[in-house]
């Protein structure tokens, strides 16, 4: 706790002495209300916290993971865009000096230098190029169809990952660290998939019980995750990392009763989901887009609502921001643990959804393949919120959709993705690197000394909950 | 972490504290209760009729000790009846507001896993066991993780959350394959295995402690980057000329002389690789240094209470940083085991997650050098068990065998061993002033 960290919050009184009588008022005012405030939270019952209400809730109580959102935030659209940058370019030098041209080329690189640098030029970007025209729009296509079909894919693809994303996000935003995507998106495609070919419906009501059943299974594997750390304490980085071991284990183990098995087949793998239970497709049948990008985008709709206009997602944020606070504030932090999880389950479960009764049409133990772990990047890079996620997202899935493409034409592998992705996220999430790279000017700090612009983050910022 | 948050909350918090003690009192002998009437239906009363042998040795062995034959539903009953009599016992105490003694629970603990034993491999299509080998095989399997939990240890108990060992143990994996191979000497694969969990390390703490970015979501990208990495220069070179690139020599197998021949002790000891017998080193330095030196106690001070430590005159930050480099060399070499111990070459992702057991065998161990190293034991006995034991054929599902060790960390992270308390600023980077 330092006299700095009042400092935003105070203006008035943060550089000194109040020139004028109106600032004067001002202060005094503030003043004021904080010790209303500090009285407030005492509660009457409590002895007179010893640092000011505004100050300790600032700075000294255990505010989670706040550092990442909240250096995002500050951080300009510059840092981020230059962070893309930076991580292409690492990406592109990686592929360069793997290359074999370039490696033959450099054999002779003192005589010739400029084969060298030829080389390399040609193996990143033709890796790139590939990399767009499998995630955007293909040049080569000869009809609009062909033409416009990568951009679906990357729709396709970033369907799972937004909503899966959110369920991380939201998780994030009550203080949970939630690495249980994965298992929470097994769980939903199992219950989803079960629905999908054991019973047979008419059109319509089958879709949504399919949908409802896999909201379902995330948020009951999730919710346990809540309901564990709530009532034991127990570290839901682990339990969930647990949880997704156990998820893949419990449906390897279904897929071999005769319950879930296709009847005649000794492989893991289940029947073919009925008509009346896929996702339509939104373009028609040219495309493997599915209405399954819209369930999505409602998803993203519903994610803000609840964080931002809803009395649940504040109580949520605030068991985020300080669980000890929102306690004293009358939050029901244990509830809150439970159902932000459950929350985070039932979006993963639609992730499972996606998979299962939109793209995959069958239920496989590789059906979430590693949209889990990557929707954590996502959420990170989407900064949490809602349509951040969203764009993270589809960036992601571009990158994934693009990645498939660029690894059958230019036989870069796709694991290029995961590093550049990675890249993207680490230096987002350090925003003095970047600028220090870039030689650009650390904002409000004139040229503060070593240290720099990390010294005003809040005390508890590692705590992941 | 959180485990300390919530623990801190609750006991700070006079009006829950009161209300959850007598809730979580109850916790231990409710479970302990359930597991043994689950033992007495299954164990006891599903007994299969024969006897099972246990081997202790082999026949061309020099020292040669007789198998342990016993009949499973005597061992299942004997078992069952006196984890009953403990739960009852266990009842009582809590009943008269007085503590379950630690040994009630291990005393259990070893009952469940005898009955459980017998009941298995009693129930298999060959009911006979070469017990040596079943725990031999577990401290092979257990390596990697107890080199993955010390460096835990070693990042933890200075105050920085360490989510890499995966990534740490992927990249000393990687970089000892392809240095053994180039030079054609595993040592040097050994050595370059260090360096690459300290290039790992190095990141974690550039960002982590310079540029304070939330440790758990370094950890967890840094995973994904290596795995990126590794999987990106294992296809566009490893791959294209793995004679070059991907064909290490092994770490030889080193017997001690006379003490290799000692059934059941000697081949667990004495018949292990460099990086075995590193691993036994490295716990006992591990333990003595933290416990018994200067350097230990100004970790574990950096650790609990920075704050403390700075105005006593430690650099806190440098300690960090110090303590996240060392941890990269002791995961690196540990990372080193999958390409020069277990198999010759490297192959994508091929740490498998192991790098998080053994953060859950840090936390299960309670953040202790010993204690993390008989964690990460029980967890290389479950995988080997369930290696074994779908070789002899049993009537539990192959799967249900691979989960055992992840639902065990469930129950043991849940409190049943006791609440395990994190070092106190274990993820909270310090800022001075």
């Amino acid at each position: 706790m330092t006299p700095q960290d009042d400092r935003p919050a105070s203006p008035a009184t943060g550089d000194g002495a109040p020139h004028t009588r109106r600032e004067a008022k001002d202060a005094a005012r503030q003043e004021e209300v904080r010790l209303e405030n500090a009285a407030e939270t005492a509660g009457g019952e409590l002895p007179p916290p010893v640092v000011p209400g505004t100050a300790a809730a600032l700075g000294t109580g255990p505010a989670p993971d706040s550092t990442l959102m909240q250096r995002i935030m500050t951080g300009n659209a510059l840092v981020a865009f230059l962070s893309v940058v930076l991580s292409l370019i690492l990406g592109g030098l990686l592929i360069a000096v793997t290359d074999q041209n370039v490696a033959r080329a450099s054999s002779y690189f003192f005589s010739r230098p400029q084969d060298t640098l030829a080389a390399a030029w040609t193996a990143a970007s033709g890796a790139y190029l590939a990399l767009f025209q499998g995630s955007v729009l293909n040049f080569e296509g000869e009809t609009f169809t062909r033409v416009i079909y990568p951009l679906t894919q990357t729709l396709t693809v970033a369907t799972p990952l937004i909503c899966a994303g959110l369920g991380v996000a939201l998780a994030f935003r009550a203080g949970l660290f939630n690495i249980g995507a994965q298992g929470q998106i097994l769980i939903g495609a199992t219950f989803a998939g079960w629905i999908g070919f054991t019973l047979h419906l008419p059109a319509g009501i089958h879709l949504l019980l399919v949908i409802l059943a896999g909201m379902v299974g995330g948020a009951v594997w999730a919710g346990l995750v809540g309901l564990l750390k709530a009532r034991t304490g127990a570290h839901e980085v682990i339990l969930t990392i647990m949880f997704n071991y156990i998820a893949t284990n419990l449906v390897l183990y279904f897929l071999s009763t005769p319950a879930f098995q296709r009847p005649g087949s000794t492989n893991p793998i289940s029947p073919q989901l009925d008509a009346t239970a896929l996702y339509p497709p939104l373009l028609g049948p040219a495309f493997r887009l599915h209405w399954g990008f819209v369930v999505a985008v409602l998803a993203t709709v519903f994610v803000w609502w609840l964080l931002n206009r809803s009395t649940v997602g504040f109580e949520l944020r605030a068991v985020g921001a300080n669980a000890s606070a929102a306690r004293t504030a009358g939050v029901n932090v244990s509830k809150g643990y439970i159902l932000a999880m459950a929350i985070a389950g039932a979006l993963a479960g639609l992730a499972g959804v996606a998979q299962v009764s939109g793209t995959e049409k069958v239920l496989t133990s590789g059906v979430a393949a590693s949209f889990g772990f990557d929707a954590i990047t996502v959420a990170l890079l989407g900064r949490s919120s809602p349509w951040g996620t969203f764009a993270a997202g589809i960036l992601f899935g571009a990158f994934r959709a693009g990645g498939v493409a660029m690894q059958a034409s230019t036989g870069t592998s796709i694991d290029i993705v995961l590093v550049v992705q990675s890249l993207i996220v680490l230096f987002i999430a350090a925003p003095p690197l970047v600028r220090a790279l870039f030689r650009l000017p650390a904002p409000g700090a004139p040229r503060a000394g070593k240290g720099g612009s990390t010294t005003r983050t809040p005390a508890s910022t590692g705590a992941a909950a | 972490m959180s485990t300390a948050t919530t623990a801190r909350d609750q006991s700070s918090s006079p009006a829950r504290g009161t209300g959850d003690a007598g809730v979580r009192s109850w916790k231990n002998p409710v479970i302990l209760a359930v597991v043994a009437l689950f033992a007495l239906l299954v164990f006891a009363l599903g007994a299969p009729g024969n006897d099972v042998t246990f081997r202790l040795s082999e026949e061309n062995d020099p020292i040669v000790l007789p198998s342990i034959v016993v009949s499973a539903p005597v061992v299942g009953w004997i078992a069952a009846l006196a984890m009953l009599a403990l739960a009852v016992l266990a009842i009582l105490r809590t009943r008269s507001g007085r503590r379950i003694p630690t040994w009630v629970l291990a005393v259990f603990a070893v009952l469940f896993l005898v009955a459980f034993l017998t009941w298995v491999v009693g129930s298999a299509r060959t009911p006979n066991v070469a017990l040596y080998g079943l725990l031999a095989g577990s401290v092979t399997l257990a390596v990697p993780l107890i080199f993955g939990s010390l460096s835990g240890v070693l990042c933890e108990r200075s105050g920085v959350v360490n989510i890499a060992i995966e990534g740490q143990l992927l990249f000393g994996a990687f970089a000892a394959a392809v240095a053994a191979s180039l030079s054609g000497s595993a040592l040097v694969g050994l050595l370059a295995a260090a360096v690459a969990g300290v290039l790992v390390s190095l990141v974690l703490a550039v960002f982590s402690i310079r540029y304070v970015v939330n440790q758990v979501i370094v950890g967890v990208v840094l995973n994904v980057l290596v795995s990126g990495l590794t999987g990106f220069l294992f296809s566009a070179v490893l791959s294209e000329d793995s004679e070059r690139w991907n064909s290490p020599p092994r770490l030889p197998v080193i017997d001690i002389p006379l003490l290799a021949d000692i059934p059941v002790i000697g081949p667990i000891l004495f018949q292990q690789t460099i990086v075995g017998y590193l691993m036994y080193i490295a716990v006992a330095v591990v333990y003595v240094a933290l416990y018994h030196s200067r350097w230990g106690l100004r970790t574990r001070a950096v650790g609990e209470h920075p704050k403390a430590a700075d105005t006593l005159g430690v650099n806190v930050n440098r300690m960090r940083f110090m303590n996240v480099l060392l941890a990269g060399v002791v995961a690196g070499v540990g990372g080193s085991f999958f390409t020069l111990v277990a198999v010759s070459g490297f192959g994508r992702d091929m740490t498998a997650g192991q790098g998080y057991i053994a953060l859950a065998a840090l936390i299960f161990g309670r953040w202790n050098p010993i204690g993390a190293f008989f964690a990460a034991l029980l967890f290389g006995f479950a995988t080997n068990l369930s290696n074994v034991l779908s070789l002899l054929g049993t009537p539990v599902p192959d799967q249900f065998l691979r989960m055992l060790p992840y639902v065990v960390t469930v129950f043991a992270v849940a409190g049943l061993v006791g609440r395990s308390r994190a070092p106190g600023a274990s993820g909270i980077p310090y800022i001075k002033g």
